[in-house]
């Protein structure tokens, strides 16, 4: 069954194979999350369970009272699914789960860009910069829509809009190292948002585990 | 902060000082087969950027009439270790201009301390 447990990015940095080789590494902080209630088909309509993660001095209302049979007090609390069926209620989730090698999915929030143009949003190219141009970065034609007596314009037409803090899963990322005592994972390459950011990670629902 | 832990954890220390115009010899591990062995490469430092475990330096050789350079990070685990040979006396931290020069003029003064 897969694995999966919540994480906090800490920022990127580099390690070297023992062949010399500069391997680039996200650093994820992943404190034990302990699982708060499991949902069942009979009871919820589907299955999943409910995770606390981080901790902080008082729990807000909502989450106090979900997570208080178990005495811990979570910054907040999420729902994991797909996870092993005999997971109960107080269960935690630790780094451990994870080998190096393994293939993980990262999923998070990635950094907003704000009101962004067609050309950072949709990788639209820009005009010549020169030449009396005068067309540099504009979003340019919307087409024609002539059918129907004209002058619309498709849905879904690509335009400069709000981009970025978006929900985005990056996949099949190698885990190179896994620090238990730290509750550390490093994994190759980069993943979604800012540093501090809260990130999922889960078993490359793509990849298979290598031996 | 952890990710300075983990970079200090890879920092080697072994090094000698050395900067721009000084002159090397790097032995670099190289593996054939499943054997190890060392390989030297001697020359004269022209750069040494970055910081931290990121850092790199490239060193220049004039072999068989052709320039060579190679750049190696400095904390690589490839790198057994390094030799300083002699310190050179230069003017400046990064020294392109020796790639137009060839001979004589591409001589580094030696530094007397």
């Amino acid at each position: 069954m897969s694995r999966a447990i919540f994480a906090k990015k800490l920022g990127m940095t580099q390690v070297f194979t023992d062949a010399g080789k500069a391997v680039p590494v996200t650093v994820l902080l992943a404190p034990p999350c302990r699982v708060v209630r499991v949902k069942t088909d009979a009871q919820d309509g589907y299955q999943a369970a409910v995770v606390a993660i981080g901790s902080r001095r008082k729990a807000s209302r909502p989450v106090a009272g979900q997570t208080k049979a178990l005495g811990i007090t979570p910054e907040r609390i999420r729902e994991l699914r797909g996870l092993d069926g005999s997971i109960e209620a107080g269960h935690e989730l630790t780094v451990d789960q994870f080998e190096a090698g393994a293939k993980v999915d990262v999923s998070g929030l990635t950094k907003g860009k704000g009101f962004s143009g067609v050309i950072k949003r949709w990788n639209f190219h820009r005009g010549p910069m020169g030449h009396g141009s005068k067309y540099h970065r504009r979003t340019g034609s919307l087409g024609p829509r002539m059918s129907g007596g004209g002058g619309k314009v498709f849905r879904g037409r690509k335009m400069p809009g709000r981009y970025g803090h978006e929900l985005v899963t990056v996949q099949n990322l190698v885990v190179v190292a896994v620090h238990g005592d730290q509750q550390l994972i490093l994994v190759q390459g980069a993943v979604p948002g800012p540093r501090g950011t809260l990130l999922k990670i889960t078993d490359a629902i793509k990849g298979r585990v290598r031996a | 902060m952890r990710i300075q832990a983990i970079e200090a954890a890879q920092k080697r220390q072994d090094l000698p000082a050395f900067r721009a115009g000084d002159a090397v010899r790097v032995w670099v591990k190289v593996r054939e087969g499943n054997r190890e062995r060392l390989q030297a490469f001697e020359g004269d430092v022209i750069r040494r950027r970055g910081g931290g475990l990121g850092e790199t330096f490239t060193v220049r050789r004039v072999s068989y009439g052709i320039g060579i350079e190679r750049t190696f990070p400095s904390h690589s685990p490839a790198i057994d270790r390094v030799e300083l040979v002699r310190q050179g006396d230069v003017r400046r931290a990064r020294l392109y201009y020796l790639r137009e020069l060839s001979g004589k003029a591409a001589r580094i003064k030696e530094r007397r301390s």
